[in-house]
């Protein structure tokens, strides 16, 4: 039995979330699993179910064009929470949120030239519309 | 979580001679080609966001279609969404929520070796999943009954050759129907025109439905929509219309159908618990655009929304599907008692791809439902 893997068993057997945040291992790359405590992920829950809330609310007030991006700003919010505490990203290794951000990365450049393309092309696709009607 | 982690015996364990002596070896979970367990989860959770950020690409790809076809058509969107029950929408959003705070829970629990915790906590996911579904199916259902599935299969769709017959449609939403006859005659003035090459003739109908409403709806600012009293009045368009349109007059317009009880699911104002349904109405938010006001261009283009719409909370459902699949196979292995904190890499990429449909959601509810 190793001596890392006795220790990191014993940090985490008494269930303290905050016992597994430390280093565990004595080499220094055994950290063990971070246990995020339950009155987080509650706490994350209840902000997300507020926001929820919310996101209904906004839309019985008229604010005009802003209304879609008050949507899709709470959207976001929301969606940090959910990728912060419930995916574990904000203590996972940065790799990952490396790949999570590309990602987002490579869908924003995809939208922004399709809407580049079908903004640039409106016009025209109009005209042909209403001359073949 | 000790019958693991002191399988000295474990015959497998050949491979911890070449990493100079270190007894993580002896971990029955580690696979020969990783040095640490640790190694071996970090591997696995990279894996799983690789594949969570192709599951995101392929997501883009039908945000982008509706970007576009938001942008290039606004008043689609503005009409079509009131078919949306942003009622049912919310509560599938707070169901999807909760079940993705069990299911962080229940990595927690796998993490803490807490076998019962974590079974309760699976299945309640697992309730959450299917609670998900049902409302749903119960949306898809109502979209289906009014003939709002893609293609061919929507009513909106110019070649729209359904199984529908006037009279049987008529049939199906008789009380809607007749209880509108003598309201929607006011202000059919549109049977003139029902001959325009390419456009279907359900928008001749549906000028109709835009007066019938008004007179049942508690907002006020649903009268602009109704045309003015008086003018050309063709009682029989109404009962019999012209030109033979394959639906009634009823069918189309969502505030018209309120009083049938099998499409009350449909009818944004009165869909949904009630009280919410009764509050919503008291703001005064009953309509926000009838098919008339629909530019002439848009008119054949309403049905582009529905396809976006299935295409988009089609392959979220799949996700959620498959995500419960994955869900009760973790639950069959956590029953066992195999997870702790020595290995629960499958709690947690399991877990991993519930929160992405989850966030996936969050996106999809504002988009779909909540246009203003």
């Amino acid at each position: 039995m190793s001596r890392v893997h006795a220790k990191f068993r014993s940090l985490i057997a008494d269930g303290d979330p905050h016992a597994a945040t430390g280093d565990a291992g004595q080499d220094g790359h055994h950290d063990g699993p971070h246990v995020v405590p339950v009155w987080l992920l509650a706490g994350v829950l209840a902000i997300l179910l507020a926001l929820t809330v919310l996101t209904v609310a906004v839309t019985l007030v008229d604010l005009g064009p802003l209304n879609i991006f008050v949507a899709l700003g709470i959207a976001v919010v929301k969606s940090a929470f959910v990728v912060l505490y419930f995916m574990h990203l904000r203590w996972d290794s940065p790799f990952n949120s490396v790949i999570f951000l590309s990602a987002l990365l490579f869908i924003a450049i995809f939208l922004a030239f399709a809407m580049m393309d079908t903004s640039e092309y409106r016009p025209s696709v109009d005209a042909a519309v209403s001359t073949t009607r | 979580m000790s019958s693991i982690s002191t399988n000295l015996g474990d015959p497998n364990d050949g491979h911890g001679h070449g990493h100079g002596g270190h007894a993580h070896s002896h971990n029955p979970f580690l696979a020969h080609h990783f040095d640490t367990p640790e190694q071996q989860f970090t591997t696995g959770k990279l894996g799983m966001w690789v594949f969570l950020g192709t599951e995101l690409l392929m997501f883009g790809g039908l945000f982008c279609a509706y970007a576009v076809y938001r942008h290039n058509h606004p008043e689609v969107f503005m009409y079509a969404h009131t078919y949306l029950d942003k009622w049912w929408g919310a509560v599938n959003t707070v169901v999807l929520l909760v079940s993705s705070f069990t299911m962080a829970w229940g990595v927690r629990a796998a993490q803490l070796g807490q076998k019962g915790l974590l079974c309760v906590l699976l299945v309640l996911t697992l309730l959450g999943g299917a609670g998900f579904m049902v409302i749903k199916g119960i949306e898809y259902k109502a979209k289906w009954e009014h003939h709002l599935f893609p293609g061919r299969l929507n009513v909106y769709n110019k070649d729209y050759a359904g199984p529908e017959k006037p009279g049987e449609a008529h049939d199906t939403h008789g009380a809607a129907g007749v209880s509108h006859g003598a309201a929607a005659a006011q202000g059919h003035d549109h049977a003139h025109d029902t001959g325009v090459a390419g456009k279907p003739v359900v928008e001749h109908a549906n000028l109709a439905t835009g007066a019938e409403a008004a007179p049942r709806s508690e907002g006020a600012e649903t009268a602009p929509q109704a045309p003015k009293p008086g003018e050309h009045a063709e009682v029989a368009a109404m009962a019999k219309p012209v030109d033979g349109p394959k639906i009634p007059v009823s069918f189309f317009d969502p505030n018209s159908l309120g009083a049938a009880s099998d499409a009350a699911k449909i009818v944004p104002k009165s869909g949904g618990p009630a009280g919410l349904a009764a509050s919503e109405a008291a703001h005064g938010h009953a309509a926000h655009m009838a098919y008339g006001d629909l530019p002439a261009r848009d008119k054949v283009r309403v049905n582009t929304f529905f396809s976006i719409y299935f295409m988009m909370t089609g392959l979220h459902g799949v996700h959620v599907v498959v995500g419960m699949g994955l869900i009760a196979w973790i639950l069959i292995k956590g029953a066992t008692g195999i997870f702790g904190p020595s290995y629960y890499t499958p709690v947690d990429l399991v877990g991993l791809y519930w929160h992405l449909v989850d966030l996936i959601w969050i996106f999809l509810f504002p988009l779909l439902y909540l246009i203003h």
